[in-house]
């Protein structure tokens, strides 16, 4: 049901020692909504995402299909709930198989008593042929946007209902990062909601229905992608000078 | 040294090996899911191999009360964490799950005989109390301190290797206990005797090594085990809680240590605080296999074994330390040949 809340973020705050990451952070996001996140390095982006899987401890009123999130108490209980974190850092199992890393991602969904997880393995391998291709090799051997694919099917095998991508094109070739894009419209079509922190604003507005621009652990801006896109403040700081909308994704470069 | 000298060391160097793996690999799996070094494993031996004895001697162990008590601290513990985070709904599920097994255990021991019970039987219980002593440990002791170093680890290891040491004298008082051997066959292979007991032990350590294997390698619980030593945070996000990791490889480490408890309980006598010495042997072992291959670990403690059982007749009064000694040109060959990675600042 597209339409009705998915997450209501209210007043979030987080810290690390004495240092404020988050300030006062309200956010909102509708169920089947691609909702980005931009901002500047150290605006505390990624602690935004940690905050809300429960990796970083945090105050505030944070309710999720309509109820507290703080009644989940740690990162497993909310995989289990269906949020799943890619996060910057992948945090692959390197040693272990391609295949091993994305059956993991359905560790969650098994230990709640599903048996699906050879027929989402089907699904991610047809969403990334190129994991299939790798399924035996190591993942600390793979390259970095293959690690990038495994990272986010490995999420999907939890079969989520939130999916928080960490900068899903850090490092990335431009012809990649278009590939990666194209598949998190795609996940919408499937009912899959994306909460998406990105450096490439471009390419993250470009895809999302809303946005928000993140600075100093506050909410700057936000509004409509198209209209933030459209936003002069924007364009200056994080779009650079050149003109919206005029090359396709894939010849983009990332505005540093 | 004739024949018959000969395969008698053998035998008595890859009986005590096997079971030198069984700790070997208890260990490897402890430190890569939680880095610590279980002083105590070799404990969790002399614990049940004690336990079975009491039993064959027709007494009750006190090692059944010992876990009423802890289960009943990590309940207390457990409680008062879900009254603090406002979720006291959760009591009765905390309670069920942790004292259903102590309870019954306990109540078995106090109600029947334990020499009208069978031999199999014995074991059985040895085995099923001394086992979930694994995951008390570790809720009470390392699980609060789960972001401490290694060595604050290891330290703590001590410390509770040495209270263990002391309640196991309390329960068990000084003297030295065997348990009944499994068997007194022998199977004669022409030149060769070999003892059925001998054979029962390696076979056991064997078929555990392959069920711990088949359950790492093939089974999603276990991978996600695996997958927890390798990348905790990584786990964490697929849905392993990092406690219910760390629980249940002080589970597994328990149940190997009881397991071979009542391997070698035939084979030597245990005095309370003989866990020592046996996990010193499984960890030159483990060291031999980096503390990480679980195969190097086991073809380790093959060797140690080999090594003190011939040592023992050529020079027994050095046995320790030519199996200690071997720990030096491993620690040589492992410095020279492995790039020094820094422990994690926490
Ligand atoms: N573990 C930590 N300990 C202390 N400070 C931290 C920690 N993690 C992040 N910070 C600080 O919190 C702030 C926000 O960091 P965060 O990683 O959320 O930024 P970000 O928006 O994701 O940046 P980037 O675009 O570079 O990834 C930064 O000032 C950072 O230095
Ligand atoms: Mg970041």
């Amino acid at each position: 049901m597209s339409g009705d809340k998915l997450l209501e973020v209210q007043g979030l705050y987080a810290c690390y020692g004495k240092v404020d990451a988050l300030l006062d952070i309200s956010l909102r996001m509708r169920r089947g909504e691609i909702v980005s996140v931009i901002g500047p390095n150290g605006a505390g982006k990624t602690t935004l995402l940690s905050a809300l899987i429960g990796l970083v401890s945090s105050e505030g009123d944070v309710r999720y299909a309509g109820q507290a999130l703080t009644r989940y108490h740690n990162v497993a209980e909310r995989v289990s709930r269906g949020i799943s974190l890619v996060p910057e850092s992948r945090e692959l199992f390197a040693p272990m198989t391609v295949e091993d890393n994305l059956l993991l991602g359905a560790f969650s969904r098994h230990r709640q008593g599903h048996r699906d997880q050879h027929s989402t393995l089907a699904e991610v391998y047809a969403l990334f042929p190129r994991l299939k291709e790798r399924r035996t090799q190591a993942a600390g051997t793979l390259s970095g946007g293959e690690r990038q694919m495994l990272a986010m099917g490995r999420a999907l095998m939890a079969r989520p209902t939130l999916l928080m991508l960490d900068e899903p094109s850090l490092g990335l070739a431009p012809k990649i990062i278009g590939e990666i894009f194209q598949i998190i419209r795609d996940l919408r079509s499937t009912g899959v909601s994306v909460l998406l922190v990105e450096q490439n604003a471009r390419a993250a507005l470009k895809s999302s229905d809303y946005g928000y621009v993140l600075e100093n652990g506050e909410v700057a801006l936000e509004g409509p992608a198209a209209e933030l896109a459209d936003n002069p403040s924007v364009i200056d700081t994080y779009l650079g000078r050149k003109k919206k909308n005029t090359a396709p994704v894939e010849e983009l470069t990332a505005i540093g | 040294m004739d024949w018959y000298v000969f395969t008698f060391l053998t035998q008595d160097g890859l009986t005590t090996g096997a079971i030198y793996a069984l700790i070997a690999l208890a260990l490897v799996l402890v430190f890569a899911v939680t880095r610590v070094i279980l002083v105590g494993q070799g404990d969790f031996v002399t614990l049940s191999a004690l336990t079975l004895a009491t039993l064959q001697a027709g007494k009750t162990p006190a090692t059944v009360w010992l876990l009423l008590g802890g289960a009943s601290l990590v309940c207390v513990k457990m409680l008062a964490a879900a009254a603090r985070e406002g979720r006291l709904a959760q009591a009765p599920r905390i309670l069920l799950m942790q004292m259903t097994l102590p309870c019954v255990l306990a109540l078995v021991c106090w109600l029947v005989e334990p020499a009208t019970l069978p031999g199999a039987l014995k074991v059985l219980l040895s085995i099923v109390i001394i086992a979930p002593l694994g995951p008390v440990l570790y809720r009470l002791v390392y699980q609060p301190v789960a972001q401490a170093s290694v060595l604050q680890l290891l330290i703590i290891s001590v410390a509770i290797h040495i209270a263990v040491i002391g309640i196991s004298l309390w329960i068990f008082g000084a003297e030295g206990f065997r348990t009944l051997p499994f068997t007194s066959g022998n199977l004669d292979l022409g030149e060769v005797s070999i003892s059925l007991q001998s054979v029962l032990v390696i076979g056991i350590a064997l078929a555990l090594i392959v069920a711990l294997y088949l359950f790492f390698g093939h089974t999603l619980y276990g991978k996600a085990l695996r997958a927890t030593a390798f990348n905790q945070r990584g786990a964490q996000l697929v849905g392993v809680p990092t406690d219910l990791a760390g629980s249940h490889a002080f589970l597994l480490a328990a149940i190997i240590g009881a397991v071979s408890g009542i391997l070698i309980g035939p084979i030597t006598t245990l005095y309370y605080d003989s866990g020592f010495l046996i996990t010193l042997k499984g960890f030159v072992a483990a060291i031999i296999g980096g503390m990480a291959s679980y195969p190097l670990a086991a073809a380790g403690a093959f060797l140690v074994g080999l090594l003190e059982s011939f040592a023992s007749f050529w020079v027994s009064a050095y046995k320790e330390v030519i199996v200690f000694t071997l720990v030096l040109p491993v620690l040589l060959w492992l410095s020279l040949t492995t790039h020094h990675v820094e422990e994690e600042q926490h």
